[in-house]
This record gives C-alpha cells, structure tokens and sequence, in this order.
C-alpha cells in the first residue's frame, strides 16, 4: 500500500475544505438554524409530537442525513471531477497509486467532510432543542456507514460528469427529491398507503429511518432492514467505482 | 546494459479511429539525453502518456527499468517524473505544498530538505508560499518541474518545455537538464526549438503520422545527414557555372557574385580539385566562407522527404 499517497491525497482535499471554511461550515450551520426556525419553532409549535419524539427533536436525524448525503455527494464529486476539468489528473493517473488508494484518499476526505459537517449541525440542533440519543455506536456506526457510500456515489458522479451542469444534475434531480420525500421532516408513517408504499423505494428513507431508530429507538423500518440497505447501497458503489477504475472508464483515454 | 525504457510494437488507436501510433519500438538508454522531434500532431505526446500510464496502449508492451508498465505499474511509475506540456497546476495550493503533495503521491516520506534543494535549484524557493494562481506562466512551469523532481526520479519526461518560455528560463532549465543528466537521470525531452535538441540531446528521434522514422545517435546524424557548402565571393560575376567546373556541385547566388559548392561532410569532398579547377579557369576571389547545416535544415529536409 501507498500510504503516503492516500495521506497526500486525503490532506490535499482537506485542505481545500478548511480553504473554503464559510462556504463548508458556516453555510450548515446557517442553514440548520434556519431550518429549525421555520419547521421546528414557527410550525412545530402546532405539531403534535411523532412516537413520543417532540418535532422539533425528531427533525434532526433528518437534517443530519440530509446535510450528511448532499455534502458527501457534492465533495466527491468537486473532488474528483475538478483535476479532471483541469487537467491536474494526469499527476495522479501517472503515480504508483492503486484505484483503491485513490478511493481512500479521496472518498475518506469527503466523507469525513460530511461526517464533520452533521456534527456540527447536531451540536447546533441542541442549541435549540434537548437531544438524546439511545444508540450511540449506532449513531455513529450509520453516519459514518452513510457519509462513505453517498461520497462513493458523488465519486462516481465526478468520474462520469462531462461539465458543470452534469455535476450538478444528479444531486438537483435526484438526491434532493429523494432526501425530502426520504422522511426528513415527517414520519412515512404520516403520508396516505399509497405513498407510504412508493416511499419504500426510496432508498434514503431507510438512511433516515435506521439514523432515527438510533436516535429515538424507534423507527418507520425495522432497524434490521434499514442497515441492510444501507450496506447493499455501499456494494452497489462499490463495484461501480471498481467497473470505472478496470476499465479505465472516462479516466483514460 | 539493458535499456531503461524499452518500447515494443506499440500502437495506439484512440476512440476515434484516429491512429495516433503505429506499431513503434524504441529503446532509450540509461542517462542519455533523448530528444524526440515531429511535428504538431505527430504522437509525440501520446507516446510519453502512454509510457506514464496517462493513456492507455492499444498494443504493445512497454518495460521501465525492467518493470511492465501495466503488471507492475507501481515500480515502474516510481521511477518516472514527468513534465506535462500543459500549465495544469492547481490554483490554491502554495508552491511548496503542491510540491510536498507530488513527493507523497509518488510513495516517498517527507524531505523538507530534498524539497527545498529542488524549489532553489529552480529559482523557486523565495516564492514557496505564494499560492500558484498568483505566478506567472514561467513560474508556473517551473513549478511542474518541481512536482515532477520532488520523487526524484531517474526518468524524466519533458514535453515541450520550452514552449512559450523566456530566454532565462530556458538557459535555468537546460543547465538543471544537465545537472540531471551528471547526476545519471535519464531525460527525454520534446521540443519544438530544434537548436536546443542539437545542443543538448545525445541522441534523437523523429516521428512523424505515428511512426518512428529516424532514431540516430546526434553527432552521427549531423555527420551523416549535415551537408557543408563552401561559398566563394567572387572578384567578377560569373552568367553562368563555366563549362569547365560542370563535374563539381556548383550554383550560382547573389546574381552571380557568388559561386556555392554543396558537399557531404562525409569522405572526400573534392575541395583541391574544385580549387584548381577554379585556378585553371582563371576565376578569382575575394573571400570564401562555409556553413553547415543545422539539425533544424536535417528535420526539415527529413520530414518533407518522406512526406
């Protein structure tokens, strides 16, 4: 192994990351006391509580896998998809570098990016209301389980992207829908059967409902199931990362 | 000694059905200085991307130091540095970190001294933290000379180096080429300023449409392909070559007032026999001068030849 490679890697993108701290973690934390002055205190002082969890509570494992997959998302694919539009990839295509050791430095840093970020968006929820949480390991074990398989699938994103607008068009499309239909702000519980079944294809929703059920220690999906997704989403990346680096995919011409 | 590099019926035919190499072998051997000429479009470029794992071989093999480039890639890159034709430098990063950064990329620990040897040895170290966008086009290509020296490499690929550089800088480069070179680093180098491949290059190759037309030890090309021509300014015009001089390559030039003599640089060149021909007829001159051709006239001559 090229350690020193992965490290070089791995530092080199955190340091754009602390490069560009307003935007990284600033704009999070902005965003969450948003969220929490809109949904939890100006509408979830008219909410119900969801299973026993008072609203305002049970919107921040949510906000968290929100914040968690767009930002593993856009990291790694800025990550990877920026030397490639400048041409600064060759330096890395010409190193004694396995795909894996690339993987590592660049997946690692997005994730842990991401993971930095939900935690400051956690220490900034309970500011603003009391969080407890039930499953710590488990907490811990999804957050981090999450931020490497959505900064795997924003790698993905980064190797196929042929321009800005395509980098952009997967996280627009598809991430952001699938999040706020994924349970962030309600339980599928909530919504009529028809939805409630549709909601089940929908990947984030067990994200979100396993990061819950370490949170409150219940949930909408068995915390069983919701692991296993979790864990079938990171093989799926996983051998397409594995396809684009055998074939030399949109890397090498 | 076995070659360093040892190139064997490579071909390359991009995505496009462009054939961007046909089926080249080339060998280059260990601290020579390499020079490869063609002209713009010709595979050059292709050719070291593909040596450094940038791009990928339609056929062919390729071995570094012993190493196949594909089955054990991670040796054989280790061994390379390589100086893409491109400014490609990341904007934010300071110089000596971008630097620090290609020295672990390449597998090797930290070595602020190493670091700092090769950021003085390019005039580079007063500006080792100002960030890269706020260099100029020079120094941001001494700074892809940097990241490519900072593994220190025994093969180091320049591609076009020069290419849009100022006369400072070019004369810094080729001395820190040769300081290279004394050190035992193989170099092969493109370059479109054939001067510098006559200066500098041991040996030199010419491709042309993607393939490999001419690889010829420097001084034997010049010896084989240079012609000499001996220029004689005449005390009389002359109409026309006198009959008694047509067994002699001769021209007239300047309306007369010169007479030219081409000749090979090789075997005899029948200078007495043309000076007492040139007697005989009574033709007279002032001053004579002769001139050799460049390898920029051999190239020239070489590429429109087989064109």
């Amino acid at each position: 192994m090229n350690w020193y490679a992965v490290r070089a890697l791995y530092r080199f993108e955190m340091a754009r990351f602390w490069r560009t701290a307003l935007q990284s973690i600033v704009a999070p934390v902005i965003a969450t006391a948003l969220y929490f002055v809109v949904f939890g205190a100006a509408i979830g002082s008219r909410m119900a509580s969801v299973d026993g969890v008072a609203y305002g509570a049970f919107i921040v494992p949510g906000l968290m896998m929100l914040s968690l997959l767009t930002q593993s998302i856009a990291n790694a694919s800025f990550g990877i998809y920026f030397p490639r539009f400048a041409g600064t990839i060759y330096e890395i295509l010409s190193a004694p570098v396995s795909p894996l050791e690339i993987v590592l430095g660049y997946v690692g840093a997005a994730a842990s990016k991401s993971i930095l970020i939900a935690l400051i968006i956690l220490a900034t929820a309970t500011l603003f209301v009391p969080i407890r949480i039930e499953h710590p390991f488990v907490m811990v074990g999804f957050l981090v389980l999450t931020a490497v398989t959505f900064s795997l699938f924003g790698f993905l994103i980064g190797l196929w992207a042929d321009g800005f607008e395509r980098l952009q068009l997967v996280p627009l499309l598809i991430i952001t829908p699938l999040t706020f239909l994924g349970g962030s702000f309600y339980s599928i519980d909530m919504l009529p059967p028809v939805w409630r079944t549709l909601s089940l294809a929908n990947p984030v929703v067990y994200l979100i409902s396993g990061f819950r059920w370490a949170f409150f220690g219940n949930s909408d999906v068995s915390i069983g199931v919701s692991l296993t997704m979790a864990l079938v989403f990171l093989a799926l990346c996983l051998t397409g990362v594995t396809w684009i680096f055998r074939t030399g995919y949109r890397l090498k011409s | 000694m076995p070659p360093i590099i040892s190139i064997a019926n490579l071909s390359k035919v991009y995505a496009s059905g462009h054939a961007a190499l046909k089926t080249i072998s080339l060998d280059i051997h260990k601290g020579e200085i390499f020079a490869l000429l063609g002209p713009n479009g010709a595979g050059k470029t292709t050719l070291i991307s593909i040596v450094c794992g940038i791009v990928t071989a339609s056929e062919g093999s390729i071995h570094v130091d012993g190493h196949c480039i594909d089955t054990d890639y991670k040796a054989a890159r280790r061994k390379i540095g390589l100086v893409p034709q491109e400014l490609t430098t990341d904007a934010f990063e300071t110089v000596w970190a971008t630097t620090g950064f290609s020295r672990g990329l390449f597998g090797l620990p930290p070595d602020p001294a190493h670091i700092e040897r090769v950021l003085r040895d390019l005039s580079l170290w007063d500006k080792k933290d100002s960030r890269i966008m706020t260099l100029s086009g020079g120094m941001k290509r001494r700074v892809l000379i940097a990241k490519a020296l900072a593994h220190e490499p025994q093969i180091l690929f320049l591609d076009e180096p020069t290419a849009g550089v100022d006369v400072a800088l070019r004369q810094d480069m080729w001395r820190l080429v040769r300081r290279l070179r004394d050190q035992g680093v193989t170099i092969i180098l493109t370059t479109h300023y054939i001067d510098e491949a006559e200066e500098m290059a041991d040996r030199v190759g010419v491709i042309r449409n993607g393939e490999i037309i001419l690889v010829e030890d420097k001084a034997e090309l010049m010896r084989k392909l240079g012609k000499k021509q001996l220029t004689l300014h005449l005390d009389a015009p002359l109409s026309e070559v006198p009959p008694a001089l047509s067994g002699h390559d001769l021209e007239l030039a300047q309306g007369g007032r010169e007479l030219v003599y081409t000749y090979d640089t090789k075997g005899d060149a029948g200078l007495t026999g043309l000076l007492a021909d040139l007697a005989r007829s009574g033709i007279g001159f002032r001053d004579l001068h002769t001139s050799q051709s460049s390898l920029e006239d051999i190239f020239v001559d070489l590429v429109k030849e087989r064109a």
